[in-house]
């Protein structure tokens, strides 16, 4: 492979989402509060969108589908963004804060 | 391709470019302790994602990523920010057991993406024999409504009940002194 025609190649589309999920489940792990959490997640969301359209562009017969199927992934997260942030919000009216470890009312 | 000239720089350049903003945004939406500064670095590596995107021939996905993780995503958890300002800024210093931690989730991140991305590079990807469609913004909107039209009326439903459903949970301390 050249490097003047890197952007025809997949690995390099899939070593780039293969980055951004490594980045997400890291963050996911080290983040303490629950929007820092959520912006991790956002990044999983985005390697695996990527991942779709790299092989959508390469090997699918049909580049349609791909390209349906990430439009899908997109309006999920916003979904999911929408109730993560109300409950974000509801947390901190209870609790005064959105730091993990001090949810801890249901521990045993 | 065509006859401008360095044409095959400019594009390598740009696409140079967009990995590298999305690289960094990235690492910035995880490594900065303060949380605006992650928000930030989400939307950048939004962008970064939708000049990717147009590279992958989905200019209609570019014009969407921006649409909705830019404008719609970042803009909420902003809002979000605003309401519940978390105080990341009075971080102490890491003890002993916050390096193991943070030692462990390198660790895993950094098995996940050696493990991923050799996957990825030693595969067999071979081009299709035959395309069907083209993949243009045309062949989608026919897809949309013929083949996935129930999935589509599905995801509109899904959203309905998240906005509902968000508004009703975060209306319920409303009434709190």
């Amino acid at each position: 492979m050249t490097m003047s025609r890197l952007y025809e190649h997949p690995e390099i589309y899939l070593i780039l989402a293969a980055f951004l999920l490594a980045v997400g489940v890291y963050g996911l792990i080290r983040r303490r509060t629950l929007i820092g959490m959520l912006i991790a997640g956002e990044l999983i969301f985005s390697a695996a969108s990527l991942n779709f359209l790299a092989l959508n562009r390469f090997v699918a017969p049909d580049p349609a589908i791909g390209q349906i199927f990430v439009l899908f992934i997109m309006g999920l997260a916003a979904a999911e963004v929408a109730i993560a942030l109300s409950i974000i919000i509801a947390v901190y009216r209870n609790y005064r804060s959105i730091k993990a470890k001090e949810l801890s009312e249901l521990n045993g | 391709m065509t006859s401008f000239p360095a044409s095959d720089l400019i594009v390598g350049g740009l696409f140079g470019l967009f990995v590298g903003t999305t690289v960094a945004g990235a690492l910035l939406a995880v490594i900065s302790a303060r949380i605006v500064r992650s928000v930030c670095g989400l939307a950048m590596c939004c962008v970064g994602l939708a000049g990717l995107y147009y590279f992958l021939h989905s200019p209609f996905l570019a014009l969407m990523e921006i649409l909705i993780y830019v404008g719609a995503v970042c803009v909420t958890i902003v809002f979000a920010i605003m309401l519940a300002e978390p105080e990341e800024t009075t971080e102490r210093p890491q003890r002993g057991a916050g390096v193991l931690w943070g030692g462990g989730a390198l660790l895993v991140s950094a098995v996940i993406f050696w493990g991923v991305s050799r996957l990825g590079v030693h595969a067999e990807w071979t081009a299709p024999a035959v395309r069907t469609t083209d993949g243009s913004v045309q062949a989608i909107g026919v897809a949309l409504l013929t083949t996935y039209s129930l999935a589509f009326e599905l995801i509109s439903l899904v959203l309905l009940m998240a906005i509902l459903g968000a508004l009703a949970i975060a209306r319920s301390g409303r009434t709190k002194p």
